[in-house]
């Protein structure tokens, strides 16, 4: 027993190990390495450093001495962050010995400087290399022996400080700035901004743990005593929706950047939406997302451009058809695969998305579409008078696409049919066998899924003013159902979450957008090991008995 | 009473193999009956037969006088037959009332537009689905359960959730395949008398299958003995009991522990 397990942590360390070893050679450190998170550590330091805490938590949280012997836990934590810090000093001791940068072109001098702190001598560099991921990796091994309130609130606090210190230039650009202004540097955060910032963020943090282990224990109460009264719901939600009324004019100041990052991940919450009545609801995977989105967007390009390919409908106009095509689209589609199952399905849809953008791009077509080069000059939606030009102002047009697509998936899915889709996405066979008939089922998904993404694609169109057949491409596919795996399947709030984490995150990370792919598949990884469910899980509908005695209880 | 359930010359094959073969079967009103055979005699494949997941190549099946056989399964169910199965199907990841939501769907009439709108009829009607469903929940005692994932139901209570989720369909024929699979003497004889109170209450007509020889021979009407696909016997428990090919069937095999005994007869009787 425990020589196995410190086995497996030996283990643990040298895959850490590889795994640092591998970022630093992706070439990421350097060049993240010019933006200062907090002092003189830069997003270059976080992100190797972030491998140390990750596998030292990892390993504490799997370890089976977590309840047994707990004081060794951190012993596993400091051992695995010390190997793998052993092993990534490797490559400088190495690297400056022979010239490795035939095989592998980032192997210079100056990563190896930077691995080492600077330092000037390398015994010297490579110990203070080793003491940290040691340290790190123990002090990530102490959060899961800590009770819950602590481990949530240190481990949400530590995370959201390092991204407040990362995106530091966007933090002062927002009202907030008078709060936090006398935290940051110029760029980054200073080393006590960021230690108020914690303590602050991790107290809070801490709170809402608490908070919502109160209302798990008092909604299995609520199911004995009733209902939770409306007044607290209504509240909740007004605050909600005022917040999400005044977020572009006051909070972001109309900065047009910032808004323009929110709109692109509103119009994915849209898709999101959408894709989640596909595959959370109903269990349908599809990967030609995409073809939807483009039909949305083709369709008001083509009819509201100004330019010699459009018509010059208005965008109210096309707005309804966009909608419809898709949906259309959606249903045709979706008959030839409606008796496919898992991968078969995944691979034809794929085939399907892909077809339309060739067909956007075809030279057959290119007199009514545009081919290539797209087409342009598609003009902004108006208002009467008002032109929504500005992104704070689309801002409200996506907002309103939100609260429509919403309201509809959650009406639906507390339905005769949403209960039908989960049965579905349960057992098949079953499902049919209990009276559910497949085919409408499905392409009522299909349906409905198609047509949230063509409302998406619509308003893109507007938004960005010209449309090009290479912008539909697959990685939009896979950013949606990206985005629907890490917010937390079927779950609506989760497709929020997922957004804002695999669309806003890397929108406002410039450096990052090279490594992109890279991100979302660590971010894949992560959440299938720390939050398999995802970080917004669907929670269990709690049904209470009905307590009104309105109508006859047989039918 | 006039039967409610009629095959005639059913054979279902896998390639080579004859599932079922040139069975005859019928079902009165009302009444309990079972299928009994070793492993592999085609129960199941004829369960799969009646409830439309499989096609029969040959024969017909008749229910209330209107042919089924090759219908869709959903249509089937529409018509007035659910079923359970051997090895528990529920939908795991819903809760309990959930399911049993699900099993109404065929006596759902609205769309989806009733749901995005909330008409009033549709209100109506899911205020009434959720008052059944905890109806459905308290006959069977799992009111308890509601709320709970179907999948960490203990066994019993995931056997009894299946019935639910068949009755909530309003079905006239119940096809139950093993209900007291893996249950303890104390559970099985719950079971027994619950299965005969089903029949009573909701005026079924119920068809098992069953291994436990002791369940058949108490519960059963009438019996039909399958062996490779074909029926060797059919009759009241006490004929099938002495019927001599019946007892081959089952020695044969060296299924032993499954022969009907003299005591059991007895007991039964
Ligand atoms: N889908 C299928 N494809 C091929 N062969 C099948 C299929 N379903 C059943 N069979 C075969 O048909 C025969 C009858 O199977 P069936 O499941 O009906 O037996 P059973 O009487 O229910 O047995 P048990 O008591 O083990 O449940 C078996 O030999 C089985 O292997
Ligand atoms: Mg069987």
């Amino acid at each position: 027993m425990q020589a196995t397990t410190w086995r497996s942590t030996i283990k643990a360390g040298l895959l850490t190990g590889v795994i640092a070893l591998y970022v630093a050679l992706t070439g990421m450190v350097l060049s993240l390495s010019k933006r200062p998170v907090v002092d003189k550590l830069s997003l270059g330091h976080v992100v190797y450093m972030l491998v140390f805490v990750v596998m030292g938590y990892l390993t504490a949280r799997r370890s089976s001495w977590r309840t047994t012997r707990p004081a060794l836990v951190p012993v596993q934590g400091l051992v695995v962050g010390g190997i793998g810090a052993a092993l990534l000093a490797l490559l400088p001791v190495f690297g400056q010995q022979v010239d490795l940068s035939w095989i592998f072109v980032t192997t210079k001098p100056n990563l190896y400087k930077f691995l080492l702190f600077n330092q000037e001598s390398m015994a010297v560099g490579v110990a203070y290399l080793v003491l940290t991921g040691a340290a790190l990796g123990g002090i990530a091994a102490l959060l899961p022996i800590l009770p819950e309130v602590l481990h949530q609130g240190l481990l949400y606090g530590a995370g959201f400080t390092l991204l407040l210190g990362v995106l530091s230039d966007l933090a002062q650009r927002t009202v907030l700035k008078v709060v936090l202004k006398p935290l940051f540097a110029y760029k980054g955060l200073k080393p006590s901004g960021a230690l108020i910032l914690f303590v602050v963020l991790s107290v809070l943090f801490g709170l809402r743990h608490w908070w919502l282990q109160r209302q798990r224990e008092r909604s299995t109460m609520e199911v004995i005593l009733g209902e939770r009264p409306a007044w607290a719901r209504g509240v909740q939600q007004g605050l909600l929706l005022g917040f999400l009324l005044i977020l572009p004019v006051w909070l972001l100041n109309k900065d047009a950047y910032l808004n323009s990052v929110v709109n692109l991940v509103n119009l994915y919450i849209i898709m999101g939406l959408g894709l989640n009545i596909v595959v959370g609801f109903a269990g349908l995977l599809d990967l030609g997302y995409v073809a939807f989105f483009a039909i949305g967007a083709y369709t008001v390009a083509l009819m509201t451009s100004t330019g010699d390919l459009g018509h010059g409908y208005t965008f109210w106009q096309a707005l309804p058809l966009a909608v419809i095509l898709a949906l259309v689209a959606g249903v045709v589609l979706g008959i030839p695969v409606l008796r496919m199952r898992g991968d078969y399905l995944a691979i034809v849809t794929l085939g399907f998305g892909e077809i339309i953008r060739i067909l956007a791009n075809s030279d057959w077509l290119k007199p009514f579409m545009g081919g290539a080069l797209g087409v342009l000059d598609i003009p902004k939606p108006a208002l009467g008078n008002l032109v929504l030009k500005e992104e704070y102002q689309l801002y409200y047009l996506i907002l309103a696409g939100i609260f429509i697509t919403w309201f509809i998936a959650t009406r639906l899915y507390h339905s005769r049919v949403g209960r039908a889709w989960q049965a579905l996405r349960e057992d098949e066979d079953v499902a049919e066998a209990m009276g559910i008939h497949l085919v409408t089922t499905k392409l009522l998904a299909f349906g409905f899924g198609a047509a949230f993404s063509g409302l998406s694609g619509a308003i893109f169109a507007a938004k960005v003013g010209s449309v090009y057949p290479h912008t539909f491409n697959l990685i939009i596919s896979i950013n949606v159902l990206s985005l629907i795996i890490v917010g937390g399947i079927g779950s609506l709030p989760g497709v929020v979450v997922g957004a804002l984490a695999l669309v806003g995150l890397p929108e406002l990370l410039r450096e990052f957008s090279e490594y992109r792919m890279l991100f979302y598949g660590i971010a894949l990884i992560t959440m299938m090991l720390v939050k398999p469910e995802g970080f917004w899980p669907k929670k269990l509908n709690v049904y209470s008995r009905p307590q009104d005695d309105t109508g006859p209880a047989t039918p | 009473m006039a039967p409610i359930l009629v095959a005639r010359h059913v054979t279902k094959r896998f390639g080579g193999l004859v599932a079922v073969n040139d069975l005859d079967f019928e079902i009165e009103e009302h009444a309990i009956a079972s299928v009994i055979g070793p492993n592999g005699a085609g129960k199941t494949t004829f369960f799969n037969c009646i409830t439309g997941f499989y096609v029969p190549e040959e024969g017909t099946i008749t229910f209330e006088g209107k042919e089924i056989q090759g219908l869709r399964p959903d249509k089937i169910t529409s018509m007035g037959i659910a079923r359970t199965y051997q090895n528990i199907r529920l939908f795991a990841k819903m809760s309990a009332i959930e399911n049993v939501m699900v099993g109404m769907h065929p006596r759902l009439s609205l769309h989806w537009w009733d749901a995005v709108v909330h008409t009033p009829a549709f209100v109506r009607q899911e205020r009434r689905v959720l008052r059944r469903a905890w109806e459905l929940l308290d006959y069977i005692g799992l009111a308890d359960w509601a709320n709970h994932q179907a999948n960490s139901l203990p066994y019993g209570a995931q056997r009894r959730l299946e019935i639910a989720r068949a009755l909530a369909s309003e079905p006239k024929l119940l096809l139950l395949d093993e209900p007291t699979a893996g249950m303890n003497p104390q559970e099985t004889a719950e079971m027994i008398e619950f299965i005969r109170k089903l029949r009573d209450d909701w005026d079924l007509t119920i068809l098992l299958i069953e291994h436990d020889m002791k369940v058949v021979m108490t519960i059963s009407e009438k019996i039909t003995v399958l062996d490779f696909g074909t029926k060797i016997a059919e009759g009241k428990p006490e004929d099938i009991q002495r019927n001599p090919r019946v007892i081959e069937a089952y020695l044969g095999r060296g299924a032993a522990s499954g022969l009907p005994t003299a005591q059991a007869a007895d007991s039964a009787a």
